[in-house]
C-alpha cells in the first residue's frame, strides 16, 4: 500500500488476481503462470552421477550423500507457492525431495546458522530455524519431472516460505556455523532474511 | 512527528525509500519502447547496471510493482532514465506506454542490487538481446562520460532495424545483429548471435555483461564460455516476465 495516499493517475490495474488467490500473494507480488529463470551467471552443468550433497561445519556427524544414497532416503511430495523477489509468484506448484529434517537427523547440527552453497559458487545464508520443522527440503523433481537444469537440477534447496533466491539451485551442501554471514545476493543488496510476507526484499526493508 | 521533522531538510540520499518522481521527458525509442527521464526528490548516484522498483497505485489501493533497469549515467544528477519495453499482457509497462505524459508523477525506489554492475573494470564486453540492452546502455553511457578510451564492445541483438533502441547513440563500439528482418542494403550482421560472432568480439580478460531473455542469455553465455570466458567473468541478468 502506498504511503501518503499517492495514486497513480489513470491506473486501474488490469492484471488483478482473482479474489480467491489474492490473499495468497504477498505484498507487491503478482501471479505468474510460467516458471521464470533467474541466475547470476552461466547455468552450471552438474550430472546426477557426479552430484553429491554434503552437510558439515558445526555438526556432530559431517555427512555426504551420493545421488544413489540421496534417492534412497525418504522422499516427500511438497506442494507449495513460491515467491521471487523480482515480484512474480507461482501458486500451487510442487516439488519432490528429502526434508532437511531427515538430513539433519543424520548430521546433528550443533549451531544456529547455515550457509548453503552451490555448484557454480552461489551461496545463500539461513538461520537453522528456517530450515527445520518441515519448512525446507532438498528437491530433485518439479511437478513430477526431474528438476530441469535451468531450475537447479539435479537438486536444489527449497525454502518456500522465503523469497526464492534463498532456495539455492545446484545445491552442493550446507555448512553449519555459529554465526550468520551474508550469502551472494545478501551481500549484493538483498535482505538478509527475505520473508515475502514482510516484503523483505532489500537491505533497507 | 517529533517536531524536528518540520524544519529538518529531507535526507538527500535515501536508497530503498519510496519517493514520488516527476516525468520530465519521454522519448520514443521504438514502436514498443520509450525512455522516461524521471526527476527524483531524493536522488543518489547509482552504479551502472542497477535497477529501480516502480509502484503503481489505483484509487482503491490496488498496487502493482515491477523493476526496471536504469539506462542513464549516474553523472546525470537528480534524474534517472528508465527505458520501458511494452508487454501487451502486462499492467505496468502498458501504463507507462499508454498513460504517462510529461509532468506526471510516478512512485519509485532504488537504486538496488550490486552484482550486475560495472565498477570500472576493463576491458568490457556487453551482450544484449532486445530490451536487455537497457542496463548495458547505462554502462556504455557512463564509460563515454568518464573513460572514453576504455576498451568496451557492445554486441546487440534486435529483431529488426526499427526495434533498435538508442539507435542514434550507438557508435563504433557497437555491433548490431538483426534476427528477423534486415532492411535492403543492410551492411551489418543478421541472424541470431552465434559462436563466431561472439568470439570475434571477445576479450581475453575482463568481465562480460549479458542481459536479455533467458534463452538469449543461455545461448550467449555458452558462446562466451566457448570463446574462453571463465564462468566468473560472465555476469548475467535474465528477464523474467516484467509486465
Amino acid at each position: 500500500m502506498s504511503e501518503g495516499g499517492f495514486v497513480s493517475r489513470g491506473f486501474g490495474g488490469r492484471r488483478r488476481t482473482p479474489d480467491d488467490l489474492r490473499q495468497r500473494l504477498p505484498p507487491g507480488q503478482y501471479l505468474e503462470r510460467d516458471f521464470p529463470v533467474l541466475t547470476a551467471g552461466p547455468t552450471p552443468q552438474v550430472d546426477a552421477g557426479e552430484w553429491k550433497v554434503r552437510i558439515d561445519g558445526m555438526v556432530a556427524n559431517p555427512t555426504e550423500w551420493s545421488w544413489e544414497e540421496f534417492n534412497a532416503l525418504p522422499q516427500e511430495e511438497v506442494p507449495c507457492d513460491i515467491h521471487c523477489v523480482t515480484k512474480w509468484s507461482k501458486l500451487d506448484t510442487s516439488f519432490r525431495g528429502v526434508s532437511l529434517d531427515t538430513l539433519f537427523d543424520a548430521v546433528e547440527p550443533l549451531d544456529a546458522f547455515a550457509m548453503a552453497y552451490s555448484y557454480g559458487g552461489y551461496t545463500t545464508n539461513h538461520a537453522l530455524e528456517d530450515l527445520t520443522d518441515g519448512r525446507a527440503w532438498v528437491v530433485t523433481e518439479h511437478e513430477g519431472e526431474p528438476l530441469p537444469r535451468e531450475h537447479g537440477g539435479p537438486a536444489r534447496l527449497l525454502v518456500p516460505h522465503l523469497y526464492f533466491w534463498k532456495s539455492a539451485k545446484w545445491l552442493a551442501g550446507l555448512r553449519v556455523s555459529d554465526h550468520d554471514e551474508p550469502g551472494f545476493w545478501e551481500a549484493n543488496g538483498y535482505h538478509n532474511h527475505g520473508d515475502p510476507w514482510k516484503e523483505q526484499r532489500y537491505w533497507t526493508d | 512527528m517529533d517536531g524536528l521533522g518540520a524544519t529538518a531538510a529531507p535526507a538527500p540520499r535515501a536508497p530503498g525509500r519510496w519517493q514520488i518522481a516527476t516525468v520530465e521527458q519521454i522519448r520514443v525509442e521504438t514502436p514498443r519502447v520509450k525512455s522516461f527521464r524521471l526527476r527524483l526528490p531524493m536522488w543518489m548516484p547509482h552504479l551502472p547496471g542497477q535497477h529501480y522498483d516502480v509502484r503503481l497505485t489505483a484509487s482503491d489501493g490496488y498496487v502493482a510493482q515491477r523493476s526496471y533497469s536504469v539506462a542513464s549515467s549516474p553523472l546525470e544528477e537528480g534524474v534517472i532514465e528508465l527505458t520501458v519495453d511494452r508487454l501487451d499482457e502486462g499492467e505496468v509497462s502498458p501504463y507507462f506506454d499508454d498513460v504517462l505524459v510529461e509532468g506526471d508523477q510516478v512512485e519509485v525506489r532504488g537504486p538496488f542490487a550490486s552484482y550486475f554492475v560495472w565498477r570500472g573494470e576493463q576491458p568490457v564486453l556487453l551482450v544484449g538481446g532486445g530490451s536487455g540492452v537497457v542496463p548495458l546502455m547505462a554502462i556504455l553511457r557512463h564509460r563515454r562520460r568518464t573513460a572514453p578510451e576504455l576498451p568496451m564492445r557492445l554486441l546487440y541483438s534486435a529483431r529488426s532495424e526499427e526495434e533498435v533502441i538508442y539507435a542514434g547513440e550507438l557508435g563504433e563500439e557497437t555491433t548490431v545483429t538483426l534476427t528477423r528482418s534486415a532492411p535492403p542494403g543492410w551492411q551489418g550482421h543478421s541472424g541470431r548471435i552465434d559462436a563466431p560472432l561472439v568470439a570475434s568480439l571477445a576479450f581475453d580478460a575482463g568481465p562480460a555483461f549479458v542481459c536479455g531473455s533467458n534463452a538469449f542469455v543461455e545461448a550467449a553465455s555458452n558462446f562466451l564460455l566457448g570463446a574462453g570466458y571463465e564462468p566468473q567473468r560472465i555476469r548475467t541478468e535474465r528477464f523474467g516476465p516484467t509486465g
